[in-house]
This record gives C-alpha cells, sequence and structure tokens, in this order.
C-alpha cells in the first residue's frame, strides 16, 4: 500500500493535470492554433443588418501576422475590391474608382463591409501572448465540455480591446466565447468559435460570430469558413501594392 | 373747406412743413423696419427651409431620433412610390428626396495616391428631374462661382471654402471616401464641375452637392433617402398649416404604415412557429396581427429594461414620421421667437412713433393758442374751432402718411432686391450646424401700404384732439385777459 502511494505521487508529479497548465501555456496554445506560417482561407462573411442580410465572398492570403492581402469575391458590388495590409499598414483598392485608398486614422475604426467587425480588428493579428497577461478566473462547464475562464489585460499600450474575457475550452485550447472590453470596462465586442474541426493537425473554428455590442439590436457578423490551408508557400509578389489594380 | 384748411396750411410752413416732414420720416422709418424685419426673418426661415428642414420633411423614425449621425442606414425606402403618395396627399405641396451624407473627400496626385484629404459634408439633392425646383430654391445660378451646374450623374459642385481647401479646380476628379447604406466601405469618384458659396457664413464650409443619382449609386441607396423635404409650392412657409401636416400625417399614414411594418414582423416570426401551416388561411391572417398587439400592449417593443432578451425590436422605427421646420434644432425657438419678436418690436416702434407724433400734435395745438384765442373772440364756436384743427391733422396726417408710405416701400423694395451685407459678421457668428443668410433682404409684404396710417394719421389727429380740448376749457373772461396782453 505504502509503494502504491510512493509511486501514485510520482506519476502525479511526471504528468501534471490539465487544469495545472498555467495561463502563458493556454495563451500559448490558442496561439498555435489560431496562427501559423501561412494561411490561404476562402470564406462568407454573414453580416445580418437591421433591415436585411448580405453575403460576402472573399479570399485571404496571409503570412505570419504582418502580410495579408483579400480579395472579395461577390457580391457584384464588392467583386474585385482587395485589401492589402504590410504591418501597420492597409490599403483598400476598389475598380470602381481605380483609386488605391490607404486606410488609417479614424478610418481603422469603420466597420469592413459594414460588418461587426472593424478595420483595427482585422488588422490585430499579433498572438495575444504578447499583448495580454493573462490569469485563469476559473472553470465552467459550457453545452458539456470543460472550459477555463480567463482574464486578459493589456500588457502593451494602443490596443482596442484592453480587456478580455475568454472561456477556453480545455480540449481544443481554443476561445469558444470572448468578450472584448474597452478600458473603462465597457463591453465592446463579444465574438464566439462554432464547428471545430481538426485542419491540419489543429483545431480550429469553422465558423466564428462576431458581434458589435455597441450598435443596438445587432444581430452579428457571422464568418465561415468554406476552405482553409496553412503553412502554404505564398509568393512574396503577393503583397504587392501593385497586385492591386490586377 | 379743405381747400381753405390747405392754402391755410401751405401759406404757415411752421403749420404744415414742420408737422409733414416728422410724420413723413417717421411713417418711412416704420414702414422699412416692419418690412426689414420681416424680410430678414424670412430669410433665415427660408435658409433654414433650403438647406436642412424643408417646410415639412419626412424620414423615418429611427433617423430621427439619431440625425445627428447622418444614418443612412435607416434611410427610407421605396421613396418613388412615397412621393407620389405624398404628391396625392398634399398637392399644395412639391415634394423632393435628399440624401445627407459625411465622409472624407480624397483628391489623388497623377500616380492616383492621396494628395489631399478633408471631411467632407454631402448633400445628394433632385437636380435633374424634371419638375424639380431644387436649382430654383438654392439659387444656384446664383450662388455659382465657377464652372457650370451638374448636368451628368457623377458631376459635384464643391464650395469655394472646401475648394480652396483641397486646392480644387474645374475638371478635377475626387474620391468620396464614406459609407453605404449597409455601413460598408465605399469609395466613388466624382468630377468637379463647379464652385459655389452659399451666401449663408459656415454652412457651406465642407460641402459638396451631387445629383440623387450619383450620391444613391455612391452609397448604395437605389430609391432610398435620407429625407422627402416638402415645400409649399408658393415657398412661403406657413408654421400653422406645416404643424397641422405633420399631426394628420403622423396620426393616420405614418401610424398606418407602422402598424403594417409591425404586422409583417409578427408574420415572419409566427411562419417560424411548427404547425404554422397547419393553421387555417383565416388564423393566419389574424394572429399576427394578435400578435403586434399584444407586444404594443404589454410595452415590450424596444424594451430592455423592463423585458430584456424578451424585449423585440419594434419594426415601427423604420415607418415615416414628417417633421415640421420647426421641429428642428432651434427652428421651434426661432420661429416662435420670430412671431413674438415682430410683434413686440412692432408694438414698441409704432408706441414710440404714436407718441412722438402725439407730442407734435399737442404742441402745435399749444403754439396756436393765441390763433385760437383770436378766433373764438371773432365769433368762431369752440366746436368750429375744434373741428377745423382736426381736419387740419387728418389732413397733414394723411398727406404726411401717403408720402412717407411711398418712400418707406421704395426704400424696402431697394432692399429686399439689393439687400444688406452682413458677410463678415455672419462668417464669424455663425457655425456649419446654425443655417444663417450672409445678406439680409427686405420684405414688401401688403400690411406695409397701410400700417403706417395707424401712427401717421391716428396719432396726429389724437394728439391735435388732445390739445384742442383746451379749446372748451377757455372763458369769455380769460379770453378778453388774452387779448388785452
Amino acid at each position: 500500500m505504502r509503494n502504491i502511494l510512493v509511486l501514485f505521487f510520482l506519476f502525479s508529479f511526471l504528468f501534471p493535470q490539465s487544469d495545472q497548465i498555467s495561463a502563458e501555456d493556454i495563451m500559448k496554445a490558442m496561439d498555435e492554433n489560431l496562427n501559423a506560417k501561412s494561411r490561404i482561407i476562402t470564406s462568407k462573411m454573414v453580416v445580418r443588418g437591421r433591415r436585411n442580410s448580405r453575403t460576402i465572398e472573399s479570399k485571404n492570403w496571409v503570412v505570419g501576422t504582418d502580410l495579408a492581402f483579400t480579395e472579395y469575391l461577390s457580391p457584384p458590388r464588392e467583386a474585385g475590391t482587395k485589401m492589402l495590409k504590410l504591418g501597420d499598414k492597409l490599403w483598400t483598392y476598389s475598380p470602381q474608382t481605380d483609386r488605391v485608398i490607404q486606410i488609417s486614422g479614424h478610418m481603422l475604426r469603420q466597420s469592413v463591409m459594414g460588418s461587426d467587425m472593424s478595420y483595427n480588428d482585422m488588422m490585430e493579428d499579433r498572438p495575444i501572448e504578447q499583448l495580454y497577461d493573462a490569469t485563469i478566473e476559473g472553470s465552467i462547464e459550457i453545452n458539456g465540455r470543460d472550459h477555463w475562464i480567463m482574464v486578459l489585460d493589456a500588457k502593451v499600450k494602443g490596443l482596442s480591446y484592453p480587456k478580455r474575457r475568454s472561456w477556453v475550452d480545455k480540449e481544443y485550447l481554443l476561445p469558444i466565447k470572448e468578450e472584448l472590453y474597452a478600458k473603462s470596462g465597457k463591453l465592446l465586442k463579444t465574438a464566439s468559435l462554432h464547428g471545430i474541426k481538426k485542419v491540419q493537425g489543429r483545431w480550429f473554428p469553422s465558423k466564428f460570430i462576431y458581434k458589435d455590442e455597441l450598435k443596438r439590436n445587432s444581430k452579428g457578423t457571422e464568418w465561415i469558413i468554406d476552405n482553409i490551408e496553412f503553412n502554404k508557400e505564398i509568393p512574396a509578389s503577393r503583397f504587392s501594392k501593385a497586385l492591386l489594380r490586377k | 373747406m379743405i381747400r381753405f384748411l390747405a392754402k391755410g396750411l401751405i401759406r404757415d410752413r411752421s403749420r404744415s412743413l414742420f408737422p409733414l416732414l416728422v410724420i413723413v420720416i417717421t411713417v418711412t422709418l416704420v414702414i422699412f423696419g416692419i418690412g426689414f424685419m420681416e424680410g430678414a426673418m424670412n430669410n433665415f426661415i427660408k435658409s433654414a427651409a433650403v438647406v436642412s428642414s424643408g417646410h415639412v420633411k419626412v424620414v423615418t423614425r429611427a433617423y430621427q431620433k439619431d440625425s445627428h449621425q447622418l444614418p443612412n442606414d435607416l434611410a427610407l425606402l421605396d421613396t418613388e412610390k412615397m412621393i407620389k403618395t405624398l404628391n396625392q396627399m398634399y398637392p399644395d405641396y412639391f415634394w423632393t428626396p435628399r440624401i445627407t451624407f459625411g465622409g472624407l473627400l480624397d483628391v489623388p496626385d497623377k500616380n492616383g495616391e492621396t494628395k489631399e484629404q478633408a471631411p467632407v459634408f454631402g448633400l445628394g439633392i433632385d437636380f435633374f428631374s424634371e419638375d424639380s425646383r431644387q436649382i430654383e430654391i438654392w439659387e444656384l445660378e446664383k450662388c455659382l462661382i465657377s464652372g457650370h451646374l451638374p448636368k451628368n450623374r457623377d458631376d459635384a459642385l464643391i464650395s469655394t471654402k472646401l475648394a480652396e481647401q483641397l486646392v480644387l479646380s474645374i475638371g478635377d476628379n475626387v474620391t468620396l471616401i464614406g459609407s453605404t447604406m449597409d455601413n460598408a466601405f465605399t469609395t466613388y469618384n466624382f468630377n468637379v464641375v463647379g464652385t459655389f458659396n452659399l451666401y449663408k457664413g459656415q454652412t457651406d464650409r465642407q460641402m459638396m452637392l451631387v445629383d440623387i443619382s450619383g450620391a444613391r449609386q455612391a452609397l448604395d441607396m437605389a430609391d432610398a433617402a435620407s429625407e422627402i423635404f416638402g415645400y409649399h409650392h408658393s415657398l412661403y412657409y406657413d408654421d400653422q398649416e406645416a404643424a397641422t401636416m405633420r399631426q394628420s400625417f403622423n396620426l393616420t399614414y405614418g401610424d398606418s404604415i407602422a402598424q403594417e411594418l409591425r404586422n409583417e414582423e409578427s408574420f415572419d416570426a409566427l411562419s417560424y412557429m411548427t404547425g404554422w401551416n397547419r393553421i387555417s388561411e383565416t388564423e393566419r391572417s389574424k394572429l399576427p396581427k394578435q400578435r403586434s398587439e399584444a407586444l404594443s400592449d404589454n410595452q415590450m417593443y424596444d424594451n430592455a429594461e423592463e423585458w430584456e432578451d424578451l424585449s423585440v425590436e419594434d419594426p415601427a422605427i423604420f415607418s415615416p414620421t414628417m417633421l415640421a421646420l420647426r421641429d428642428g434644432s432651434q427652428l421651434a425657438v426661432m420661429v416662435d421667437f420670430t412671431d413674438v419678436a415682430m410683434a413686440i418690436m412692432a408694438g414698441i416702434f409704432l408706441v414710440i412713433v404714436m407718441i412722438v407724433l402725439w407730442n407734435m400734435g399737442l404742441m402745435n395745438g399749444l403754439r396756436r393758442y393765441g390763433e385760437v384765442g383770436l378766433r373764438l373772440a371773432m365769433g368762431e364756436s369752440k366746436g368750429q374751432v375744434y373741428r377745423s384743427m382736426i381736419n387740419e391733422a387728418v389732413l397733414i396726417g394723411f398727406v404726411g402718411t401717403l408720402i412717407g408710405t411711398i418712400l418707406g416701400v421704395a426704400l424696402t423694395y431697394y432692399v429686399q432686391e439689393v439687400g444688406i451685407d452682413y458677410s463678415e459678421a455672419v462668417e464669424q457668428l455663425s457655425s456649419s450646424s446654425m443655417v444663417m443668410p450672409n445678406v439680409f433682404y427686405a420684405k414688401v409684404t401688403p400690411e406695409l401700404y397701410y400700417i403706417g396710417f395707424i401712427p401717421g394719421v391716428l396719432a396726429t389727429v389724437l394728439g391735435t384732439m388732445l390739445a384742442g380740448l383746451a379749446i372748451y376749457k377757455r372763458e369769455m373772461s380769460q379770453l378778453f385777459k388774452e387779448l388785452e396782453t
């Protein structure tokens, strides 16, 4: 009996329980799931307005956290519109005007295609581990699955959401539900992840729902991932301003 | 008798010229003062009506609530149909759609890169419709500084202030950066075909005028409009009529559309219920109305405080509502102030003038004390002397008022046509949210043709009557005493 007890203690040190994982490790795991060396995504954004709904299709090429190129495929009014992100700069091209316009300043707070996402949201791709200090507030069971409740406080200045509360699935290591707050503590947005699937060895959602809580009666925006490929080679020419006009 | 009195008046200049001059000057001032005040207030109301409010306007209830944010996502839809209805309901008014939008105006260099950028306040106005009177009411031909009026959908007029800021000239291309009515980011190219100055203070500081078809294309607002403006065909604003129209429209048409929208929403909500298709056609037509009424009775529409998640967004927020000019920001105060101030100012002016003329009549009567005494001594009755003095006063008052009215109306007409330019003061005082004309014009109104007779004739006669009362107090003994001295 004594030997059994000794063995039990030894094993418990060798294989720590998942609940003993640190908040930093959880953030790291979430970053590993959500970010990659490169991504090519074909997606649909369903924008639910107060009077109607619109579906906008697009294709994105993303390398790391600094380079991103988006081309809108439909509806006809948006088709051909392109966006290029190089570091902290964002340009948009509209075939209607044949102009490349840099989006900066207060325009970054504007909604992307009328959705509940702003350009700032789109621009922020940095790993959360680099941006926030996290603490685990507790655990909770949602729909029969265990989640950590984590509170993230900004450790860098100038973030759109200095505070976040995340419900992280203990198996998927993804923030299934998030509340994004202003510095004052006001709830600005909520986000939730749905249809988690294993894609190229990582858990990844097939649908994101964003809701701007400042918009009265907002019904939220769905971002549906139709296809995603991780770590695929993307030529550097994809991220040139010249390509916006082509 | 009148000839006799007239001769006497002409021969004795102190009895005719001085009183006549006083009456002419005061009547001229009264008429011009009232005409100028009336005109100035009219200019102010007209400017507000043209730029921001119409005599009446129709918007959605939701737009009205947040109108300062220019929320085109809450704009009116199916405007063509609505304008037809409004034309039928109110044939004395003409109705025109308007899109009001904000954004940035971006000027490209030769490589298409941003050269200059500035905030813009845009108005999409119906310039091209056959029966449109927008160019007339905006007085655009007068306000055009360079270039020509828009001829094509993508033509734009830029205020001279904005054109100077962005170093724009005729023929330049500018890109509007803004939001569609779905709140999506949008860019749209306009050609600058002209520059204008509205002569209304800072109102046009960031203003761009485009045809509504261009605005609709740029902002993805097919057959939609932020507002529908209504103007009386005479372009004269009748506050009482506008308020009555607003009340009747909102109680009848507005509320019926609100009910329709609620019932449509209820129908949608109920049609998701399991078993909905098994319900009879009669029941299906009744239930949506019952649901809408129940939600309304229980105050569940937009009442999140009490009902939390059960609160239902009221589809009636997209129903049309009519606003009168007085409902605009600060305009109610201005309209009421106009009426009261006009009455008070005209009243004070008239009273002062009447006192002056009365005093003049009084002094004139007293000055002729000796003459009256002599006439009584010669055997004229007191009544005869008194009446002849009053007749003289009527004659002087009438002639003076007539000349004063002619001069006053002529002066008012001149200022009505030419105006008085207050540009410097207005540019400094006004803000872009308050529409204030730079040049104030007087207005010749029918009342100006008779208003001068109140002080001109009445006050003179009353003054003479008061002074003449002394005639009846003269005693024969006192008369002889006066004659001795």
